[in-house]
């Protein structure tokens, strides 16, 4: 063995001075930061901002389109309603999905070590932006249900109740949250988008098929069918106690059970 | 301050991190070295909360990651510098870490500054960056915090030498104003010029650990003479454990002792000196060689360094 004097290093000493513990991060602050991460790059702002444009795009085809008798607030409203359908949940689904497909989560989730805020600052923002988009959305329908009257010659029509007008919120949030739910449980950008489509769509027309031709499943479907007590809200205002228990069980088995296994996932799983 | 004790990370069967132990010091810089895939990104990823381990525990200035308050301003991390979103401004990247932080907006401009990013690079987006630049900017966000610890996987891939040379200089002096650095790397001559403490993983195991001159002077004497059969048969016979570098032999035995070896056998020697920086290079390839992809042919005898 080597007899050289091993040189023993000099532990340097130099010690910083102790600093004090710093403040926790307030949740407040992780959601605004969420907030401003979902406006921040060029794909999220025009996420964004098309929601703005299309619910114009939308009025203006109304007005274009509709029979004159048609020019009401409710036509408006209806026809809105089908962009935010796609564009919310995929609002939703990229607030979750870039931490993964985009290697934020790297960043983010050391920054802050508890995925469970995070993903809470996600949900808040995702509802918030919700909320806002369809305000936003309805407000351009008025304005063009004011403008489609002029220009037919008709006193505007105002055939949305407050009832209704909650259904139609309440109808797209749960969009969102599906949207979110296949974000938590896909973790990949196009897996949940196109997930969204199946789960919306796809199944929707093939329940809808079902539906009409075998007995059974018509009487079933309103007990197991997500997609078509969702729909229901539509009309909210004639919705029976009856009804409101239908979209609660079906949303326990196709939203919130999925939502937690996701979120499962999400807490146990690896960030690469 | 860093402690990993007994931290084991498998998958399924296969063992990542098996039972690792060690400890990142204050006012020093650790070099975590070993081939690819040896286990150091996994060890990095569990320190900060990313992957959890199967056993074992790992502890930031004495506290668990997840149980720091405010993890980005006592840790600095730069695990993957490609990690980002693509459509992001580098002053983005960084506002949204210091937002996250709690700091104020000059500290944004003061970390450019710190980490040689102009403004206009800044303000581009990170799709268009550079492998250096983003390493770069992924050294700014973790020294965004003023941060005692910096964890910081491969930072110097994608450097050019002066960006190497800057690299360097900026974590020497993190250092030596107290912080506790710990790099990793696969590339020996990166973390011999830097390291003080070396931690040396192959397959998931700890081959070798301890400060750089403890290692250095376990790696032997290197040895050059025309007559190299003559000296090795002499050096077996002294039942001296021995390796062929490419035009010399270091021998696991200090210079004095193979002097006398070579003197008994009658071999005049060319050179005779502690093997040093040849020997470290040595050694990792040594240590690493069952654990390495390509197999390594260049010793001739087994020699159970450190």
């Amino acid at each position: 063995m080597s007899t050289t004097t091993v040189e023993t290093d000099l532990v340097t000493a130099v010690a910083r001075p102790a600093r004090p513990t710093p403040a926790p991060i307030p949740m407040s602050r992780i959601v605004s930061v969420e907030l401003r991460k979902s406006f921040d790059t060029r794909s999220g702002f025009w996420l964004l901002a098309s929601v703005g444009i299309l619910a114009v795009l939308t009025t203006a085809a109304v007005i274009l389109f509709a029979p004159d008798d048609q020019i009401t607030y409710d036509t408006f409203g209806a026809a809105i309603g089908i962009p935010m359908a796609v564009i919310l949940p995929v609002i939703a689904i990229l607030s979750i999905t870039s931490e993964w497909s985009q290697r934020t989560g790297l960043t983010s989730f050391t920054l802050v070590p508890h995925r469970g805020r995070i993903i809470r600052a996600k949900l808040a923002v995702a509802l918030g932006v919700g909320v806002a988009s369809m305000l936003l959305a309805f407000g351009i329908g008025a304005l063009g249900n004011l403008l489609g009257a002029a220009i037919v010659g008709v006193d505007p029509v105002w055939d949305i109740t407050g009832g209704d007008f909650a259904g139609l919120i309440l109808f797209q949030i749960l969009n969102m949250l599906i949207g979110f739910m296949l974000g938590v449980l896909f973790r990949n950008s196009a897996g949940a988008i196109v997930g969204y489509f199946v789960y919306g769509f796809v199944l929707g027309t093939i329940t809808q098929v079902l539906a009409s031709t075998q007995d059974w499943f018509e009487r079933a479907q309103p007990w197991v069918d997500f997609n078509y007590t969702q729909g229901a809200l539509t009309d909210a205002t004639s919705m029976t106690g009856e009804n409101w228990l239908q979209l609660a069980v079906t949303g326990f088995f196709w939203l919130a059970l999925p939502l937690a296994i996701g979120l499962v996932a999400v807490f146990r799983s690896e960030v690469k | 301050m860093i402690k990993v004790d007994s931290l084991t990370k498998s998958y399924g069967g296969f063992t990542a991190v098996d039972d690792v132990t060690f400890t990142a010091r204050p006012g020093r810089v650790t070099g975590f070295l070993g081939p690819n895939g040896a286990g150091k990104s996994t060890t990095m990823r569990i320190m900060v909360g990313l992957t959890p381990a199967t056993s074992g525990t790992t502890e930031v200035s004495g506290r668990r990651f997840a149980d720091l308050p405010n993890p980005g301003l006592e840790v600095g991390v730069l695990l993957d510098a490609s990690a980002q979103h693509a459509g992001r401004t580098g002053r983005e990247i960084l506002t949204v870490a210091a937002h996250t932080m709690g700091l104020p907006r000059r500290r944004v401009d003061e970390m450019l500054e710190r980490v040689s990013l102009t403004p206009s690079e800044a303000g581009r987006r990170v799709r268009n960056y550079s492998l250096g630049m983003r390493q770069r900017l992924g050294i700014a966000t973790a020294l965004l915090g003023d941060p005692e610890v910096l964890i910081l996987d491969e930072p110097a891939n994608g450097l050019d030498p002066a960006g190497i040379r800057w690299m360097r200089d900026l974590l020497r002096g993190y250092a030596d104003e107290g912080g506790t650095v710990l790099l990793s790397s696969h590339l020996l001559h990166e973390i011999e010029v830097i390291a003080d403490d070396l931690v040396v993983i192959g397959q998931g195991r700890i081959v070798a650990q301890g400060t750089k001159t403890e290692l250095l002077a376990s790696a032997g004497t290197l040895v050059r003479t025309r007559d190299v059969p003559g000296l090795a048969r002499a050096l077996v016979d002294a039942d001296l454990d021995f390796s062929n570098l490419t035009d010399a032999l270091r021998v696991d035995a200090d210079a004095e002792l193979v002097g006398q070896v070579a003197h008994s056998a009658g071999i005049a020697l060319t050179e005779l000196r502690p093997a040093d920086g040849a020997g470290l290079e040595e050694m990792f390839l040594e240590l690493t060689a069952d654990t390495q992809r390509d197999t390594q042919s260049i010793h001739g005898s087994e020699g159970a360094a450190a």
